[in-house]
């Protein structure tokens, strides 16, 4: 449905992606990850054909983005960033207009705003005017407006940064339930919400993808698999020290609370220590009243691609 | 087509949905109504050479009035977009970039048009009410409104331009303002210069807006002007479309 292929942008001076190659198939729902500025606007901009790249190729649903720009246009919806929109307009007059714009067949306008209305929530809204609406209505008109013509594609960039946790996981859903017809390409920085959401994540960085798989392929790669927390009672001996000789432990760190010490483990890849742990707890008669295994997340795949010296 | 009708009605109805468009026709139908007044009390009083509609078109409030309304009408075309952010949507969806210049040109010179039609309603008025003519002839209405509308497309490009090349409203507002003032008032140049010779008179006379408008409102349906502003026009379009898509390239 996307193909890119050695796509470059250069504002004046400055690179802001350099040779970037993914593609994303029919019913796919990718994510695109990264820190601010790292080029994920960009690139969602030259998909979307609002500016052209320096070099490289795109294509959207077949269609060059540059050489038959209107075509990959009518084929995709896209949502830019804070979702400007024309604040004195009506939400339902917007989206009349909007996919008269985007083609849809006269006959047909009124059901389809109707439908994307229905689906994204906007009834009790309709007759209001934009610039009175919160921002998550905002939002979700912006939504409404991405898949009003019934597109193949949809391009979200931040669908939902600046909503509050319960419009986060409605447009989540929402955009669950969407992956269903359309293929979705969207960047967030919400990381959890990937987990959940997407099939497949792109994580790019200063321009450059660094990693592009299905989010469990990603956690199995990574260096430290996470993180194991004991709480104990250990008396005189040096506890961290102690944990720290189990193979596959990487650093300890401790803090004391009252009579207890509570070591915070980081751990090699796909090893268990917790056997170890308590055997060494037995035979040093500790007392142990916590010992529990913290599983990586996204968040750590994101932090040690996009920042290595943390980890 | 249907997508530039779909623009254009948007470019039309955007007017009405601020205040802008309000307070130009209220204070253009101020201006406008004060100058038929003004002309009519001073034509009473004395025998005159010219007729009442004439007289209208041709008085230094009616010019006042018009060189203000372009700035106001043509500021917001571009720049809002830009500072909204609002061509991000509007350029990805499947539109081409002349259909959005064209649209907001029409659109801007559809109002101007409107701002026209109350004056019409003066003629009326003025003939019902005194049993004479206001015009010598229908063509003086033709050429004066004809006058009005080679203008008014003009310096609505020359709008469309200034909107174009910056995101800040005032600025496009500076812009045209100043660049529609320079050459109405060029026009003038003639009656300032005392000295200057006959053939630059003659050559600084195809372009004044102010001899123009004493021809054709005479109801003398001069071709010249219409072949200068078309092709002005034309020219101030496509560097508005060009500067339009060189946005693109400078982003």
């Amino acid at each position: 449905m996307i193909k890119v292929e050695n796509l470059t942008k250069r504002y004046a001076g400055q690179t802001a992606i350099q040779d970037l190659n993914f593609e994303v198939g029919k019913g796919e729902i990718m994510g695109f990850l990264g820190p601010n500025g790292a080029g994920k606007s960009t690139t969602m901009r030259i998909l979307s054909s609002f500016m052209p790249p320096t070099s490289g190729r795109a294509s959207v649903a077949g269609f060059d983005i540059f050489e038959q720009s209107l075509q990959a246009r009518a084929h995709l919806g896209y949502m830019p960033e804070n979702v400007p929109l024309y604040n004195d307009m009506r939400v339902t007059e917007y989206l009349d207009y909007r996919a008269a714009l985007k083609g849809v067949p006269h006959r047909r306008v009124a059901e389809r705003v109707g439908d994307v209305k229905e689906l994204c929530g906007l009834k009790e809204v309709e007759k209001k005017i934009i610039g009175a609406l919160s921002k998550g209505y905002r939002q979700r008109v912006g939504l409404a407006d991405a898949l009003v013509h019934e597109p193949d594609l949809l391009i979200l960039d931040e669908p939902t940064s600046g909503l509050d946790p319960n419009q986060i996981r409605q447009v989540r859903d929402l955009i669950k339930n969407l992956g269903k017809q359309h293929t979705i390409l969207l960047s967030t920085h919400i990381l959890p919400e990937v987990e959940m959401t997407c099939s497949r994540v792109i994580i790019i960085n200063k321009g450059r993808i660094e990693a592009c798989d299905t989010p469990e392929n990603l956690l199995s790669q990574i260096r430290t698999a996470g993180g194991v927390i004991v709480e104990a009672k250990v008396g005189s001996d040096n506890g961290a020290e102690a944990l720290k000789k189990i193979p596959g432990v990487r650093d300890v760190t401790a803090s004391i609370e009252g009579a207890w010490q509570i070591f915070a483990l980081r751990v090699e890849a796909h090893a268990d220590v917790r056997e170890e742990i308590f055997r060494l707890a037995a035979a040093r008669h500790w007392t142990l009243r916590e010992l529990s295994q913290r599983k990586a997340t996204l968040e750590d795949v994101f932090v040690e691609i996009t920042h290595p010296d943390v980890v | 087509m249907r997508k530039f009708y779909t623009l254009l009605t948007r470019e039309v109805r955007s007017y009405f949905y601020s205040p802008i468009a309000y307070i130009v026709l209220v204070f253009f139908l101020f201006v406008s109504g004060a100058d038929f007044y003004f002309q009519l009390t001073f034509m009473n009083g004395q025998p005159v050479s010219y007729s009442v509609q004439e007289a209208f078109f041709n008085s230094v409030f009616f010019w006042f009035a018009f060189v203000l309304i372009f700035p106001l009408i043509t500021m917001r075309l571009f720049a809002e977009e830009f500072k909204l952010g609002t061509i991000e949507p509007l350029m990805t969806a499947p539109v081409r970039d002349w259909q959005v210049v064209l649209a907001k040109f029409f659109g801007a010179l559809f109002f101007y048009a409107i701002l026209w039609i109350p004056t019409l309603l003066y003629f009326a008025v003025f003939q019902t009410m005194t049993h004479q003519s206001a015009a010598n002839s229908t063509g003086a209405y033709l050429g004066a409104y004809l006058m009005l509308l080679l203008l008014g497309m003009f310096y609505i490009s020359i709008g469309c331009f200034a909107s174009v090349v910056t995101k800040n409203q005032i600025v496009a507002a500076v812009i045209s303002f100043c660049a529609i003032t320079l050459h109405f008032f060029s026009g003038l140049i003639s009656f300032v210069l005392r000295e200057v010779s006959s053939s630059t008179r003659q050559v600084l006379g195809y372009f004044s807006a102010l001899e123009q408008m004493g021809t054709l409102s005479r109801g003398e349906i001069d071709t010249r002007p219409m072949v200068l502003y078309v092709s002005m026009t034309i020219l101030m379009l496509t560097l508005t479309y060009q500067a339009f898509q060189s946005r693109k390239w400078r982003l």
